[in-house]
């Protein structure tokens, strides 16, 4: 190529038809681009317009007041931002033995065959929506789980004991852990997923030149497969983690909503996101509306981190 | 000694096996379940009645009308701007800049945006357009939905188009068409199946969203085709009447939770179909 000098006469050729709409092209592709990163700028700009009152009004009061009062105007996070924590790791302790052990089984165990239409059957579970859970939560889950463990529970609990406390709660099923439940299986079926797809990165040689020495199934599993996904699998659990703390519909039918630290295991709650939904068109004023707003700002702030850091993970993973 | 060890560890690596079939188990059980559960409720309030007659007051009859005409307009508005934008955005990663910094830059965030909660969507919608033009409408709703739909887009279509092997590019460069016509006839064309693939899954993930349009669109009692008004939509009526103390509305709503469920599987699993054919095409 270097050894053709640039002013030697090159042989005439008409330019492509169309040639000329090339750069325009490339431009609205650059534009549709840009615009997605907009959104997300958009996003954190007008979370942090819309709820600078009330940030700037309680100051970091905010953070770690429980009191949520539209009626005096007295606004604290510190009960939606409990919920949200204690609901999402409590979901993630749940769905992370079952997804690894969903995606352990399709990678090793399962007959060929079957696999597909079980994957495919786990993935459905993502595909419905969050209204859908919420619906099921409330009528069908959390009268049984009433029913079934929290009164017998409540009944069987030597009085005084420890255990008193953290069962303490009105026998309805909706509450924090029922609401973790319903979060650990919306988020199973992603993080199974994902697991499956790092199990499947493992290169058969290594895993055959374990099985060829002589390790159980179990034992290339335990330390093969899993200590060579590592980083990734810590991504995968930060995505399960993105998700369950922004789930919205699911959690607000079946939290209960109740303003304030929850007090136990079976208490009612709120999460930002469900406070958000509960209360944004109905709220009483620009203050109200403004604290709201920075519930999203706080909810958009550690869902973001979250995410960004389970996405490095993963494409770490992925380079490597 | 060595039996024992040996024992041991077949006895671990048959727990483990049985302990990850049974988790296996737990996770189908819970999609049966739920299955079931909507078919035993919903099945029984669906009738021609749902499709014919509008939301109605508490004690009379109707149907969901209005709810799954404003969903539909809510969602064609939605995917019209999602797939202009989402294809766009995608060709620009695997054609044009998906390797540059900004490239880097873009995916990442893209992704980001695919997982965000759905509902900091609704709130930016709200303060973007609901705001300055004092009410709710339809649109708000279609564009929140958009916001939603376009980084699945994106995503699916980068993905699809890296699988396009290069010498169609080169091929469509030695006939001398310019690269704005190859991507177009050649590249897009040969994804076609996965683009479309892309397309149904972004539908299927925005037709059961309900948090982004609570604060967009609102609801609508009523039949309207006006989407500059506030516009109902079957997850925002499922929302208002699961909640509600009157039984024929829980019943509506358990039908609506059906449909719903049931249009989103059969959208995953057409895609899936469309999919599996693409791989197996020599």
């Amino acid at each position: 190529m270097a050894d053709i000098p640039l002013t030697a006469p090159r042989p005439t050729r008409a330019a492509s038809k169309g040639a000329w709409f090339d750069p325009i092209f490339q431009f609205a592709c650059l534009s549709a681009a840009t615009l997605l990163l907009a959104a997300l700028g958009g996003i954190i700009v007008s979370l942090a317009i819309g709820g600078w009152p009330a940030l700037h009004k309680f100051g970091l009061g905010f953070f770690t007041d429980t009191t949520w009062n539209p009626v005096t105007e007295v606004y604290g996070a510190a009960g939606p931002i409990a919920g949200t924590l204690i609901t999402s790791a409590l979901a993630l302790i749940l769905a992370l033995p079952i997804a690894l052990g969903v995606s352990v089984f399709l990678v090793e165990f399962c007959p060929r065959r079957a696999a597909q239409p079980i994957a495919i059957a786990v993935e459905l579970l993502a595909g419905i929506p969050s209204i859908v859970y919420g619906m099921w939560g409330l009528f069908v889950l959390a009268p049984w789980f009433a029913l079934h463990v929290q009164l017998p529970l409540m009944m069987n609990i030597p009085a005084g004991s420890v255990w008193e406390k953290v069962f303490y709660g009105v026998p309805n099923g909706a509450n924090i852990f029922t609401a973790s439940l319903i979060l650990a299986v919306m988020i199973l079926p992603y993080m199974a997923a994902v697991f499956r797809e790092l199990f499947l990165t493992v290169p058969a040689q290594v895993r055959e030149s374990a099985y060829g020495i002589g390790c159980t199934p179990f034992e290339v599993v335990r330390s093969v497969t899993i200590p060579y996904v590592r980083s990734g699998m810590v991504g995968v659990i930060m995505l399960g983690l993105g998700r369950a703390l922004g789930e919205t519909m699911a959690v607000t039918f079946i939290i209960g909503n109740a303003h304030g630290l929850p007090q136990s295991l079976f208490d009612s709650g709120s999460t930002l996101a469900s406070t958000i939904a509960n209360e944004f068109t109905e709220a009483t004023g620009e203050m109200h509306t403004a604290a709201l707003t920075a519930l999203g700002l706080v909810l958009f702030v550690i869902t973001f981190s979250v995410l960004a850091v389970a996405r490095a993970l993963l494409l770490r993973q992925r380079q490597d | 000694m060595t039996f024992d060890r040996r024992f041991r560890r077949k006895a671990a690596n048959t727990l483990f096996v049985g302990l990850c079939a049974l988790a296996t188990l737990l996770a189908l059980s819970a999609l049966g379940l739920i299955m079931w559960s909507l078919l035993k409720q919903g099945f029984g309030g669906i009738n021609l009645n749902i499709f014919t007659r509008d939301t109605p007051a508490p004690g009379s009859i109707g149907g969901l009308r209005n709810a799954i005409v404003g969903s539909a307009m809510m969602c064609g508005v939605a995917m019209v701007i999602a797939l202009i934008v989402g294809i766009l955005a995608g060709t620009w990663l695997a054609e044009y800049g998906g390797d540059s910094a900004y490239g880097h830059v873009v995916r990442f965030l893209n992704d980001v945006l695919l997982s965000a909660p759905s509902i900091l969507v609704g709130l930016f919608v709200y303060e973007l357009v609901v705001r300055p033009f004092h009410g709710f409408s339809g649109l708000a709703g279609g564009v929140a939905l958009a916001l939603i739909a376009a980084p699945v887009v994106t995503r699916t279509t980068e993905d699809i188009l890296r699988l396009q092997p290069n010498a169609l590019r080169e091929a469509g460069v030695a006939l001398g068409a310019a690269r704005w016509v190859t991507i177009r006839k050649i590249v897009w064309r040969g994804a076609g199946g996965g683009l479309l693939t892309g397309g149904l899954l972004a539908f299927a993930r925005i037709s059961g969203e309900t948090a982004p349009l609570l604060f967009t669109a609102l609801n609508n009692q009523f039949f309207a085709l006006d989407l500059t008004k506030p516009t109902a939509s079957l997850p925002a009526v499922i929302f208002q009447y699961a909640l509600s103390a009157y039984d024929d509305w829980r019943g509506l709503a358990w039908a609506g939770a059906l449909l719903i469920a049931l249009t989103v599987l059969s959208i995953n699993i057409i895609g899936r179909v469309i999919i599996a054919r693409g791989n197996t095409r020599p």
